[in-house]
Parts: C-alpha cells; sequence; structure tokens
C-alpha cells in the first residue's frame, strides 16, 4: 500500500473503487462460469446438436395447421377466460383487506397484524400459478375449480402489494382533513383513501386479468382445465399440427387482451 | 385596515375555546409546546404568527386533536376535549372547523363531495358510503358553495379547480359542519398574494357573519395585521405576543421574528410597497 | 348557527366512468350475463371437493411440519439445476438484451433496425415460459439446457423492452450536446445514453433474476430442468411433506433474492 496523505485521500479513492468494481465483474464471470458447468453436467451435447434437425423436424410436422381442430377450441377458450375473470375476481376480493392489513398507514397494528399480511403477500407470489393448480388439482381435483382458485391465490399476492404501496403512497393531508372533520374510520377510508387509491387498483386488476389470461392458457398442462388441456393431449399424442392451431388461439387471446387491457387502463387513468 | 381595531373592542358573548397550560413533548424529545394559555370569545378573528418552526402548526393541530398535546386542557364550550376518545372525539372534531394549507381537498371527488364531506361526522357510515346526504345538508352546501361564489362548479372535481377555488371549497367543507370554532393552518400559504387577500377577505367576513371565532395560523404579518382581530406571537413554542393588530410594533415583531429575519421581511415589504409581498416567502429565502 | 335554506336543489353523485347511462346500463348488464354464464359453466363435483378437503388438509399439516430429509438428494439436484439456471440465464439474457434494446430505442437506431428488434421483443413476450419450454425441450431434449434457452429468452423480451424504453426516455438535452461535440454513434451511446440507463439496468437485471428464479422452479413441470420436477413428483405421491419443503425452500429463496436486491440496488444508486 502506498503512504496516504491527507491531500491525496480523494484522489485515492477513485482507484480503489475501480478495483471494487472490477473484483465485482470478476466474481461474476466466475460465479456464472461456475454454474454454467455444474448445469450443463449431465447434458448430453450430442441432443443439443441435434437440435436443427428436430427443430426442422417438429416445424414440418406443426405445418399446415390442423384447422378443422379449432372447432373443438372454443370451448376451452371460454373456460380460459372464465378461469382467468373469475380468478383474478377472487383474487381481487381477498387482496383489498390483506393490502389494507399491509400498508403501514391503514394496518391496525404493525407489529401482528402486518407482518403476517405481508407473509401471505410474499406466500402467494412466490408460487408460480401453475404450482398452485397442480397443488390444487391434486387436492380437490381436475377441472374449471382448481384453475379459478389457483388463478385467484396467485393474484392475491401481485395485487395487494402494487394496492399497499399505493396506499402508502397517498396524500396524508387529505385523510387529515377528513378526519378533521369527525370522520369515522371507515369514512376515512371511504372519502379520503379510496378516491386516491381507486385509479390504481382499476389498473392493477386490470393488468393482473391481463397477466392472468396468459397464464391461464396453460394450467390445463396440470389439469386445470381451458386450453392446456388441448395443448397436453395434443402434445401426448404428438399431434403438432393441433399444436400450431393452439398456440396460434393462444397468441391472439393475449394479444386482444393485452389490447384491452391497455384501453381500460388509458380510460381509467 | 379594515377596521379590524374597532372590532376587537367590542364586550363578547362568551368564551368559546379555553386553552390552559398546553404543552407538547415530541417523541423525539423536541419541546413542540410550552405552557400555552389563551381563550378565544366568540366571534374573534385571532391571527397566529411565528417564524417556521415556532409550533403554529402544532398548536391548531392540538386543539383538534390531529396532535396530541402531552399536558394541559383544552376547553371547547363545555367539553374538556384532551380526555376524548372515539365516538366522543369525533362528535367534538364535528364542532371545529379546519381549513388547510394545501387545501387538503380529496382530489379525486367533486366539489360537492369535498363540501358534504364536512357532514360526515354527523351522518352514519352506510348514508356517507351511498352519499345520500339529508336534504337540509345538500341545501346548506349548496347555499356556502354560492356564498364562496362557486354554484356552478358543484360536480367539478376537485382537482379540475385554480388554488384560490380550491380554498374556497376548503372553506365551505369546513363551514359545512357548523363548526363553533374555525382552525386555519397557513390558508394562504399556496396562493399568489391578491387571492391570499380575498381568501382572508372571506374568512374574516363569514366570521363576522356567523359569529364565528378562528385562529388562524399565518406566515404573513401583513395580512394577519389586516384582517386578524388579536394577534397571537408564538415563538419557540410560546407565547410572547398577544394584543390588538396595532400593538404590533417593530419592537415587538423583532421579537417574534428575530432581528435578522424581521429586517429582511421589512426591506422586502418596502421595495415592494403596493402589492402585499408573501412574507413567507421572503422568511423562507432569508 | 341556523342553516341558511336558499332554495331546494336536489344533488346526485355525478358518474364517476360512463356519463351515458344507456352505456352504464349495457355495461352492467351485460358482465351480470356473463358472471352468470361464467359461474354456471364451472361444473364443481362437490363430492370430489369435500374429499378434497382432507387431502388439503394433510397438505396444510405437511406444509406445517415440512420433511426435507427423505427426499433431501432430489430437491439437492432440483435446486442446484433451478438456481444455476437462474445465474446463467439471467447473465446471457442481459448480454443479449443490450444490444436489442439499443436497437430497439426509436431515437439511437436507424428504422429498419428498430422494426426488427421491436419484432424480436414482441415474439419473445408473446409467449408464456412455459410453451417456449415445451418447444424447446423438444428441441433440446430434457434437462437445465432447454430451461437455460427457455429462461434466456423470455429474459430477452423483458428486458429488451423496458431498456429501450428507458433509453426512448433518456434526457434528449445530453445526447444533443455530446452529439454537438462531433462525437460518433458509439461515444454517443458511451457517453450520453450509458450513464443515464445504467442503474435503471442494473435494477432491471436484479429484478429478472428474481422472476427467472420464480419460473425456473416452474418449468421442471414440462421437463426443463429445475426443482418443478421434484416438485411435480412429491405431489403426485401425495408426499405433502416433502411438497412442503420444497415451497418453503422457493419463498425463502425468493425472499432472499429479493431482499437482497433491493439491497444491491440501492447501494448501485
Amino acid at each position: 500500500m502506498m503512504p496516504v496523505t491527507p491531500t491525496q485521500t480523494w484522489q485515492f479513492r477513485s482507484p480503489k473503487q475501480h478495483l471494487l468494481r472490477w473484483v465485482g465483474w470478476f466474481w461474476l464471470i466466475a460465479l456464472t462460469v461456475f454454474c454454467w458447468n455444474l448445469m450443463t453436467e449431465n447434458t448430453i451435447w450430442a441432443f443439443v446438436a441435434d437440435a436443427p434437425r428436430q427443430a426442422s423436424d417438429i416445424g414440418g410436422r406443426m405445418l399446415p395447421p390442423r384447422w378443422g381442430y379449432l372447432n373443438q377450441l372454443w370451448k376451452p377458450l371460454w373456460d380460459t377466460l372464465n378461469i382467468a375473470t373469475l380468478g383474478t375476481l377472487i383474487g381481487v376480493i381477498i387482496a383489498i383487506p390483506v393490502a389494507f392489513l399491509a400498508a403501514g398507514n391503514t394496518t391496525p397494528s404493525r407489529h401482528f397484524v402486518r407482518p403476517l399480511a405481508l407473509l401471505i403477500i410474499v406466500t402467494s407470489r412466490s408460487i408460480n400459478s401453475l404450482i398452485w393448480a397442480l397443488l390444487l388439482v391434486a387436492i380437490i381435483g381436475p377441472g374449471l375449480l382448481a384453475g379459478i382458485i389457483a388463478i385467484g391465490l396467485r393474484s392475491v399476492g401481485f395485487i395487494a402489494k402494487l394496492l399497499y404501496e399505493a396506499i402508502e403512497e397517498i396524500d396524508e393531508s387529505q385523510v387529515e382533513a377528513i378526519r378533521a372533520t369527525g370522520a369515522s374510520n371507515v369514512q376515512v377510508i371511504d372519502y379520503a383513501i379510496i378516491p386516491q387509491i381507486l385509479p390504481a387498483f382499476c389498473g392493477i386488476s386490470v393488468f393482473r386479468w391481463d397477466i392472468n389470461i396468459r397464464e391461464s392458457t396453460i394450467l390445463g398442462l396440470v389439469g386445470a382445465g381451458g386450453l392446456g388441456l388441448q395443448l397436453q393431449s395434443s402434445l401426448s399424442t404428438l399431434a403438432w399440427n393441433q399444436v400450431t392451431v393452439i398456440f396460434l388461439v393462444i397468441l391472439a387471446t393475449v394479444i386482444v387482451s393485452e389490447w384491452v387491457s391497455a384501453r381500460v387502463r388509458q380510460a381509467v387513468l | 385596515m379594515v377596521g379590524a381595531a374597532d372590532f376587537y373592542y367590542q364586550p363578547w358573548q362568551h368564551i368559546v375555546l379555553e386553552l390552559k397550560a398546553l404543552s407538547k413533548i415530541y417523541k423525539t424529545g423536541d419541546r413542540a409546546l410550552t405552557d400555552i394559555s389563551f381563550s378565544v370569545p366568540a366571534g374573534q378573528v385571532v391571527g397566529l404568527i411565528g417564524p417556521s418552526g415556532a409550533g403554529k402548526s402544532t398548536l391548531i393541530r392540538c386543539v383538534n386533536r390531529l396532535v396530541e398535546p402531552t399536558s394541559g386542557s383544552i376547553q371547547l364550550g363545555p367539553t374538556e376535549l384532551t380526555r376524548l376518545n372515539g365516538r366522543a372525539l369525533r362528535q367534538a372534531r364535528r364542532r371545529i372547523g379546519m381549513i388547510f394549507q394545501e387545501y387538503a381537498l380529496v382530489e379525486r371527488l367533486t366539489v360537492m363531495e369535498n363540501v358534504l364531506s364536512g357532514r360526515l361526522g354527523y351522518v352514519t357510515a352506510w348514508r356517507s358510503f351511498l352519499r345520500r346526504y339529508p336534504q337540509a345538508d345538500i341545501d346548506q352546501a349548496f347555499g356556502l358553495l354560492d356564498r364562496v361564489g362557486l354554484g356552478e362548479h358543484c360536480n367539478k372535481r376537485a382537482d379540475e379547480l385554480s388554488g384560490g377555488q380550491r380554498q374556497r371549497v376548503g372553506i365551505a367543507r369546513a363551514l359545512e359542519q357548523n363548526p363553533e370554532l374555525l382552525l386555519a393552518d397557513e390558508p394562504t400559504a399556496s396562493l399568489d398574494p391578491k387571492t391570499s387577500r380575498q381568501i382572508m377577505r372571506l374568512i374574516q367576513s363569514v366570521c363576522r357573519e356567523m359569529n364565528l371565532p378562528a385562529i388562524i395560523n399565518i406566515h404573513d404579518v401583513v395580512l394577519a395585521q389586516n384582517f386578524a382581530d388579536r394577534i397571537i406571537g408564538l415563538q419557540a413554542g410560546q407565547v410572547v405576543f398577544d394584543g390588538p393588530p396595532s400593538a404590533l410594533t417593530h419592537d415587538v415583531l423583532t421579537r417574534i421574528y428575530g432581528a435578522e429575519d424581521w429586517d429582511q421581511v421589512q426591506q422586502n415589504a418596502e421595495t415592494q410597497d403596493d402589492d402585499v409581498l408573501s412574507e413567507a416567502q421572503a422568511l423562507e429565502q432569508s | 348557527m341556523s342553516r341558511e335554506v336558499t332554495s331546494l336543489r336536489a344533488w346526485k353523485r355525478p358518474p364517476i366512468l360512463l356519463k351515458d347511462p344507456r352505456w352504464r346500463w349495457t355495461i352492467l348488464l351485460g358482465s351480470a350475463i356473463y358472471l352468470v354464464l361464467a359461474i354456471s359453466s364451472v361444473d364443481v363435483d362437490w363430492s370430489r371437493v369435500y374429499e378434497g378437503l382432507e387431502r388439503g388438509w394433510r397438505f396444510i399439516q405437511g406444509f406445517l411440519t415440512p420433511d426435507f430429509s427423505s427426499r433431501w438428494r432430489d430437491i439437492q439436484i432440483g435446486l442446484i439445476e433451478s438456481l444455476t439456471m437462474t445465474l446463467t440465464s439471467t447473465v446471457a439474457g442481459v448480454l443479449i438484451s443490450v444490444p436489442i434494446g439499443i436497437g430497439a430505442a426509436r431515437n439511437l437506431a436507424p428504422t429498419p433496425v428498430y422494426m426488427i428488434c421491436r419484432g424480436i421483443i414482441t415474439v419473445s413476450r408473446s409467449f408464456q415460459e412455459i410453451i417456449i419450454a415445451i418447444l424447446l425441450v423438444a428441441m433440446f431434449g430434457f434437462g437445465p439446457f432447454a430451461g437455460f434457452l427457455t429462461l434466456t429468452f423470455a429474459s430477452i423480451g423483458f428486458l429488451s423492452k423496458l431498456l429501450a424504453e428507458e433509453i426512448e426516455d433518456c434526457d434528449s438535452a445530453q445526447i444533443e450536446a455530446i452529439r454537438a461535440t462531433g462525437a460518433g454513434w458509439w461515444q454517443v451511446v458511451n457517453y450520453a445514453v450509458q450513464p443515464q440507463v445504467m442503474p435503471r439496468l442494473i435494477g432491471l437485471s436484479l429484478y429478472r433474476l428474481d422472476i427467472n428464479f420464480r419460473e425456473s422452479s416452474v418449468i421442471g413441470i414440462v421437463g426443463a430442468g429445475g426443482v418443478g420436477a421434484t416438485l411435480n413428483t412429491a405431489i403426485d405421491r401425495y408426499e405433502y411433506d416433502s411438497a412442503g419443503a420444497i415451497l418453503i425452500i422457493i419463498i425463502a429463496i425468493v425472499l432472499v433474492v429479493e431482499y437482497s436486491s433491493s439491497y444491491i440496488r440501492r447501494w448501485v444508486q
């Protein structure tokens, strides 16, 4: 180390930061390489090398799409929409109280209720809706209900998290003003908090609905109804030309739902 | 002068608000208010002046218990406010109208809803949720909106209004409570000088009409002198002056604001002798 | 205080969203009909659900008394696959999405490049990770390599889109100033754009790392490696205590990743 005199202190910080940065990058690269080696330990490279041939083979089977199959997809498509919509509804209904319990400025108890509400949010958010569906199919049997509840349970965390952040960001002076009129807690929520978070709430719900449409298209893979069920059966019979049709239907649905959600959010905000 | 001094010397009917030895110490240990005692009779407009950080805002908020006082007593009419809780506190709050610095309207509600929110302490939660107010409340709200000159705007959203208009809605909301006392926390701080005078004149005249006492926490000394019947000067959480506006001499103001700040304010006022300069800005700049 | 009755005027709150009453009623009625139809299309086998309650209870018990030991080998393999996939795919995703993101920024890229890059982003964003995983597993065989490719592909769409938006939001005055010095395109990117978007890019990458981990625990269900496969087996065999253990590990890792990434983000900016 070089001796550091007071006048030089500032100058010496820069190379030190530089060093720190390079060490950081070095570790990132080393870790990535290590992970890569660990991950590909059991990879059979012959399969990977074979991939272009496989791809062209599958591509060949996928085209031309079997358009006649489309007629069998309307009912599953309807089911998929219902899973997403009803699931979002359930999610919203549960998420609202959870969000109010989790927000620092509306929670009845910071030390007991709030952590509990945050735990619900984290649990719901960490577990993908497909895993929820997997569990629910095992528990209550295959069908739409499992899908709806799965979507609902996954949505709770998402909606509640964004909503409680919105609640924490409200303008407190409006709350104070309503409180000063002698309003009760319920009235404060009704008059001072809800008007402020309503646009955010609508935006979040529609946004989640849009995501749920995407997610509900594949829930059928584990038996929770909808388009995924058709996908599963087409895949298991290697009917790739039907898979193409399903993919296109999913793509169209996703595009339409994204358009709808963008329009609604625009109208609300 | 608008004849405020004459008004000050009229005989008072009765005392509306009485503060005794009110103190507030924040959890951080800061002494915000020390041993504040004064009483306000009906119809009197009190201007509360003092440098920022003197505790003006805390004092006003202690009166309707938005801030919990540490010790002392607050007597509103026959009611002792410091011991109230829950429902009784809310019923006391509805007797005190409050006007805020940044208007504090619920911006996404209509003007009418904002005014009617002054009745929240009187109606049931269910009624207020459905916006089904008694006809008398609605009539009163229309009357007040006409009084503050916003009768045409009742179905506009509050955030469509200008600053001065918003503050008028704020006044209407406070009056809709049929208050026995009006509190105002820097009602003109976010307004331009001309609108500030209009708002102050409006507050002053409704107080006269309704024989309503008011405590107005205000940065702007000239405005306070013009529109208040009585001035209370606060410095470091203590009352250092209490008297008619005419008694506000250079020495008194120096005592309240400290020598440097007050000279600064005066210099600025002299350079802009016609239009009243907002002392608030001047103080912040110094 | 006397109440001055000036006139007897009625007041009703004006409608918030839809001003036209006909539209309002149509939409209200439409959603009511939809709800009835949707709910009636969910045929639930209540006896099956009732039967499932007992199983659900067993799952909750399993969750509360998780069994880490009996399947620990499988869990360990799955976790290592998930974690390595997460890191490598995020790194690869960032490396690829930087050029695509720059190409998809209207203020930097010429029109043809812009169109191509936006096309890539749209394709990547339109499909669910699971669907991509199905295709890639079919091409590259089972295992984490297909998962790595899936997550990389999904990361590209996510990161490039947000990066492009960030670049488009850049202060144009800074870009102009650098351009005015006679700087070339690379120098503009390096001096005017990079400093503005770098903190955000790091933040987004960490956020994607978090998402990739969550996804990596799912794509195993269709054979793309990771802890999802282990979870799937555990649930299929009704080993709820092992499933509970896996879920708890997932939640814990998500928490750690989320917490540390927010820490790093604060440290970076």
